[in-house]
């Protein structure tokens, strides 16, 4: 008996120690592989930036807030920031825009949904290095097919890869193809969960269709719109793949004229300069802008959802004026 | 106008062709970029030099394109595919069964410091991890790993998005009672975890081992930086194809089609769980 009993409290203590401990182990592999990998690196950077660190002669002592001043002295790296928006603007406000409709047109009652879906997702499946290099055929100063077709209807040759603003076009197109499709699924997902309730209230009102859609359906939207453009906005502004392929022996085109900052980093870093400090600065800056510019969608959606909602935080009334 | 009306309001009228239109068109836009490039690699260079806009019937070219790529001077671009595979592979399964390990305690289990720690993951799910390159290429320059594959492998066995993915998934899909149930019964944790996490799990966790593949395949700026051009995975091989004063276009698009061709037949195959788990994760997230 008294054996028994013992047996039973080794048993029911291992069971507790189990309990206690189990948890801690099943999300160790992923805390200590991710603060290696993920959190140490991003830590260090900061650490980095403030050092003369060659790329083959190490850490070369202090080097204070040289590595930012001189970088922001640079008119490569304005140039690359002015660049990083601008494709950056072209890409997303045309994708989610496109999104937009794609996805009003799938939320329709279609015959094989599955097949329509699977269509527009096709590019997501091409690699970026791949969507560029096809795109650098087509967008090709001498023998493309863009230039090829605006020849037909008499358009004289465009400098895809020569001038600042048809290059951004061009990479921006990249961008639009790979992504439009991914963004119309979410999309599509969100108007799909807005319930039919909703939607027949607006209609028995005597909104008509697109009315419907206008001030019923993509007000209810702008969370799921605001998510895409936080991703979006992450991805769009650490752009390097497209720009990269698309000129391969200029980095960035002949007068940096799609030269992007993480191309800028990337030059830094491994191109002649060699300079881990510097390198480290830029992806400072870098991370500094992409979450001012998160900030700044968040402040601005925040404020328009207050307006445009009557029944909101600022009470009715708020809305006169707006539209 | 009415007539419209009525078929958003009931929602079970076909709509009419119009929309069908759009959506083809939608699809070429989609598919000839695709096509473009298997003109392109059964072409040979002149007739690219000679025609900017392709014909729609592909030339006779295709094989010995092909073979070509292969047998590029100074590039094994076979062994770049068996690199990606790897990559590909060992990333996904890991991250699968990491996540799913992590989504269940953070889901399922009480342990101090469950909060905070999920919320710390959710947080950092919005910093970029490119921007750590500089010091991730010091330690595997320290640790001897540049040029091999082990250097593009590690950073991405485990995805932050992965165990919060894991975690949603879990807490809805799996009752407590389930658990609990398992521990009467005598289950250690991880029995419990065995028999009923894991089969609940199964949907999500292969979902998300199809997009972490997708993006392993299709990564190129780490793999860029640290494996060089000595042992290359795929993205990486595209550009070495391209390096020479004179592009060499058939060659070039017959290594896109080859590198894309692997993920256009997963997608053919797993393209509708791409879809819902795409639509799925929007409605969570």
């Amino acid at each position: 008996m008294a054996h028994d009993a013992r047996k039973r409290t080794l048993s029911t203590r291992m069971s507790l120690l189990d309990v206690k401990t189990a948890p801690y182990l099943y999300i160790a592999p992923f805390f200590i592989v991710w603060a290696i990998t993920g959190l140490f690196p991003l830590l260090y950077t900061a650490y980095i930036s403030t050092r003369k660190w060659d790329l083959l002669q190490g850490d070369l002592g202090p080097a204070g807030l040289s590595n930012f001043t001189f970088v922001l002295a640079q008119p490569g790296f304005w140039q690359a920031l002015r660049n990083t928006f601008s494709i950056f603007l072209l890409s997303s406000v045309p994708q989610i825009i496109t999104a937009l409709f794609l996805a009003a047109v799938l939320d329709a009652n279609l015959r094989a949904k599955t097949f329509w879906r699977m269509g527009v997702l096709i590019p997501y499946v091409v690699a970026p290095v791949a969507v560029s290099l096809i795109f650098t055929e087509i967008f090709s100063d001498r023998s493309g097919m863009a230039n090829a077709l605006l020849a037909n209807i008499g358009v004289s040759p465009i400098g895809w890869h020569a001038d600042t603003l048809p290059s951004h076009l061009a990479i921006a197109t990249m961008v639009n193809y790979r992504w439009t499709g991914y963004n119309t699924l979410i999309l599509l997902a969100a108007m799909q969960s807005i319930s039919t309730d909703v939607i027949e209230a607006a209609v028995v009102d005597g909104a008509v269709r697109l009315k419907t859609y206008w001030y019923v359906i993509l007000p209810l939207l702008r969370p799921t719109v605001i998510f895409v453009i936080i991703t979006s906005t992450i991805g769009g502004l650490q752009i390097f793949d497209e720009p990269r392929m698309f000129d391969l022996t200029t980095i960035g085109g002949s007068n940096g004229n799609f030269m992007t900052v993480t191309m800028y980093l990337y030059n830094t870093g491994w191109g002649p300069q060699l300079n881990m400090g510097r390198a480290s600065a830029v992806a400072m800056l870098l991370l500094a802008v992409i979450l001012l510019v998160a900030l700044f969608n968040l402040i601005l959606s925040s404020r328009i959802s207050s307006v445009d909602n009557p029944s909101g935080r600022h009470g009715p009334g708020r809305k006169t004026g707006v539209r | 106008m009415t007539k419209r009306r009525e078929r958003r309001e009931h929602g079970i009228r076909r709509p009419g062709w119009l929309t069908y239109l759009v959506l083809v068109v939608a699809i070429l836009i989609a598919v000839y970029p695709l096509y473009y490039t298997f003109l392109l690699s059964s072409s040979s260079q002149i007739e690219i030099a000679k025609h900017p806009i392709p014909g729609l019937i592909p030339q006779g070219n295709l094989l010995s394109n092909l073979t070509r790529v292969f047998h590029t001077e100074g590039l094994d671009f076979w062994g770049a595919f068996i690199n990606s595979v790897m990559v590909a592979v060992i990333q996904s399964a890991s991250v699968a069964i990491f996540s799913t390990l992590a989504g269940f305690a953070f889901a399922k289990l009480r342990f101090h410091g469950r909060r905070g720690l999920l919320a710390f993951i959710v947080a950092t799910m919005a910093v970029p991890p490119q921007l750590g390159v500089v010091p991730l290429f010091i330690v595997m320059a320290k640790l001897g790993w540049t040029g091999q594959l082990v250097a593009v492998i590690v950073p991405g066995l485990v995805s932050a998005f992965g165990v919060f993915w894991m975690t949603q998934y879990l807490s809805g899909a799996l009752p407590y009672e389930l658990v609990e149930a398992a521990r009467v019964d005598g289950c250690s944790m991880f029995a419990s975890f065995r028999h009923v996490a894991l089969p609940a799990a199964r949907p999500a966790a292969a979902m998300l081992f199809l997009f972490t593949f997708v993006t392993s395949w299709t990564t190129y700026f780490w793999p860029s930086i640290v494996l060089g051009s000595q042992n290359p995975t795929l993205p990486v091989a595209l550009q070495l194809l391209q390096t020479g004063y004179a592009k060499d276009m058939s060659l070039i698009m017959s290594g896109v089609l080859l590198s894309t061709l692997p993920l256009l037949v997963l997608f053919l195959v797993v393209g509708r769980q791409l879809v819902s788990g795409i639509m799925a994760g929007a409605v969570k997230g």
